[in-house]
């Protein structure tokens, strides 16, 4: 894009993304534009756009006069943008004219001039106040008439003319060899002039006709801090049990066979369940295809085809140029206005350009789903030796990076799982097996053991290596609990045996005191009966004057 | 501006018993000098090859521009020839009569 334009010069937006912000506001006001390329670039349709975004979005009426297609070829070619200019003419915000001249059927003779298209130009402005002015292409004229110096005296004369008239106006010109136009005409109009150029191989210029997805330069787009469900729990709780950022991108590398599908069609129905719009592209398999291989790991996508939400697009990669999937891509994204995408693989097409161009497609899709705030999911194939080399150099560009690989070992594969980076929020650094089971994706814990990573069978035979210690562990702990109780039993069998002795000794002990008591009574009474024989009265003695022999003893 | 029909009756079969009629149009866009140059071309000419065999519409563009598009006009001035078809056009100010009977299908006639 080449601008030839003073910044505090006032604009006339042309509403196409990208083109207002490196013109810094849209093209010159009331001022002639030349916009000239190559065959099928899309001049016309920039100027369609511009004629049509300014008679919707800025109230700008607008004239068109076409000199090559007719007006119902016209509206039918930029009807497969959602431009309806049939509708735009019948409430007068649009007037297009159709000129044409058949050489077959014109003589020259003596002077002319071109009289009769400024009227009918300024007739057709007039009628509806158009303040826009399309001319697409002028030059066919040389095509027609053969007095090329009155032709170009004539298109100055007009340029100068629409410039006096006051209206923003578009000129399309072809490019020519070693001149921006085949006739020159940037001599006349050196306004503003924008060259535009595309690289698109072997596609058919009839067929390309897009909207100019230029990629926008503000790096300016919201960062909403809402974070949105990977589909798999595990994975959610590796990046601090949230999942991704919403408006994020997040590409997924691995090597075939590795589940990077998979992942995707989880992220896919986490949306579709929170009720989302989401559209996966897809470059390998046909939407049937995805929708039964998912169903074999437990996940119904068709249910989401069928209700609207989700929208599988599947399309080969050698099926067009990059620039014709990047249009498509483009209007299906703003027709379902989706908030996840999956890319499956990205890296698919690349057969359709050089990685050069792939990288650029790439980075203006991530821009794209940016802006509209939706979340992509892009997953690239790669080569088994170059694991973190993604052959498409745009892991910068992506705000999460996960790597899947195979890990052979034991005699067989098992994937793991590797968050490489995730920009802005703590992620786990771990290592995770990566299972498939008919209930989904599953991540398991790794045994990082002395020999390297545990996946698999040697991961499960550790595990019941584990469950037997365990076990054994109880066992013995049972074992021992058992032996110990047994003792206290013992114990407490003792304790009232000797319990039993010591009543009886208390009995005997309480006996033998009460055998003392009646054995003193009976020798006092006996003392008594002497002294009372005796005819005296005495006091009676201590009892302990008479020692006894049993006392002490138990 | 009236259609010119000065011719008799007599010199119409005399002349071209064959010659079918001619209607042409001629748009200007004004009176400049070379409409009226034009004009008096075409006036000339007529006389001499079409006898009273044509007729004349002058069509003043900065007046009616509407229809401007019909004949798909763009140079001034132009002369149509809408009958008899297929319609041909000359541009210019038919300053080159052999030319302007060329256009017309004339000159093997005159």
């Amino acid at each position: 894009m080449k601008l030839k334009a003073g910044p505090e010069l006032p604009k006339a937006p042309t509403g196409i993304q990208g083109l207002d912000e490196i013109t810094l506001g849209g093209l010159p006001k009331g001022r002639p534009t030349l916009v000239c390329g190559g065959a099928g670039c899309g001049k016309t349709l920039l100027g369609v756009e511009f004629l049509v975004r300014g008679a919707v979005q800025f109230d700008e009426p607008g004239v068109c006069i076409s000199f090559e297609e007719t007006v119902r070829d016209l509206a039918m070619n930029v009807s497969s943008l959602g431009f309806d200019l049939e509708k735009l003419q019948r409430t007068k915000k649009l007037v297009i004219d159709h000129i044409y001249i058949d050489k077959s059927e014109i003589a020259e003779t003596g002077e002319y001039d071109l009289e009769g298209l400024f009227i009918r130009l300024n007739a057709a402005i007039d009628s509806i106040g158009a303040k826009r002015v399309l001319l697409d292409t002028p030059e066919a004229l040389f095509a027609g008439l053969s007095d090329t110096g009155i032709l170009r005296s004539e298109l100055r004369r007009l340029f100068g003319w629409l410039k006096e008239k006051g209206v923003t106006a578009v000129i399309t010109g072809e490019r020519g060899d070693g001149t921006l136009t085949r006739h020159g005409l940037e001599e006349y109009v050196s306004d503003c002039v924008i060259l535009l150029d595309h690289r698109v191989p072997w596609v058919d210029p009839r067929y390309f006709r897009t909207r100019v997805p230029v990629t926008s330069l503000a790096l300016t787009h919201d960062a909403p801090n809402e974070r949105i469900s990977t589909g798999i729990p595990e994975l959610d709780d590796m990046f601090g049990g949230k999942g991704y950022f919403r408006g994020s991108s997040v590409l997924v590398t691995g090597t075939a066979g590795t589940g990077k599908t998979s992942m995707g069609a989880h992220f896919l129905d986490a949306a579709c369940r929170r009720g989302e719009k989401a559209i996966f592209f897809a470059f390998e398999e046909s939407p049937q295809q995805i929708m039964r291989n998912m169903r074999s790991i437990g996940i119904d996508l068709g249910r989401w085809v069928k209700k609207g939400l989700l929208h599988i697009h599947a399309a080969k990669p050698s099926a067009f140029g990059l620039e014709m999937h990047l249009v498509r891509m483009h209007h299906l994204l703003a027709e379902h206005n989706p908030k996840a995408v999956v890319i499956d693989p990205i890296s698919g097409l690349l057969p359709g350009g050089s990685e050069y161009d792939v990288t650029a497609l790439v980075l203006r899709i991530v821009d794209f789903l940016k802006q509209t705030g939706a979340t992509g999911f892009f997953s690239s194939l790669s080569a088994a030796d170059d694991l973190q080399a993604t052959s498409l150099n745009i892991s910068s560009l992506v705000d999460t990076w996960i790597l899947l690989r195979n890990i052979e070992s034991n005699g067989e594969r098992n994937r793991v799982l590797y968050v490489l980076k995730s920009r802005g929020m703590a992620h786990s650094n771990q290592i995770r097996e990566f299972l498939m089971t008919s209930d989904g994706v599953r991540l398991r814990d790794v045994y990082l053991g002395a020999g390297g990573v545990l996946t698999g069978s040697a991961r499960v035979a550790r595990e019941a290596d584990d469950q037997r210690q365990e076990t054994q562990r109880q066992q013995e702990n049972r074992e021992r609990q058992l032996a110990v109780k047994v003792s206290l039993r013992s114990l407490e069998a003792q304790i009232a045996a000797l319990q039993a002795e010591k009543d009886a000794r208390e009995n005997e002990l309480a006996a033998v005191i009460g055998e003392s008591e009646t054995q003193k009574t009976m020798v006092l009474a006996e003392q008594d009966a002497i002294r009372r024989s005796r005819g005296m009265m005495i006091k009676s003695p201590g009892r302990n004057q008479r020692p006894n022999g049993r006392e002490g003893k138990a | 501006m009236k259609p010119a029909k000065p011719a008799k009756a007599k010199n119409r079969a005399k002349i071209a018993p064959t010659l079918p009629h001619y209607d042409l149009r001629l748009y200007v866009a004004g009176q400049t000098p070379r409409s009226l140059q034009a004009l008096s071309n075409l006036k000339r000419i007529c006389e001499e090859h079409l006898t009273g065999h044509y007729r004349v519409e002058v069509i003043d563009l900065l007046k009616k521009p509407q229809l401007a598009a019909g004949d798909q006009i763009l140079a001034i001035p132009t002369l149509v020839r809408a009958i008899p078809k297929p319609a041909r056009k000359i541009i210019g100010d038919l300053s080159n009569t052999e030319r302007v009977l060329v256009g017309l299908d004339l000159r093997s006639v005159g």
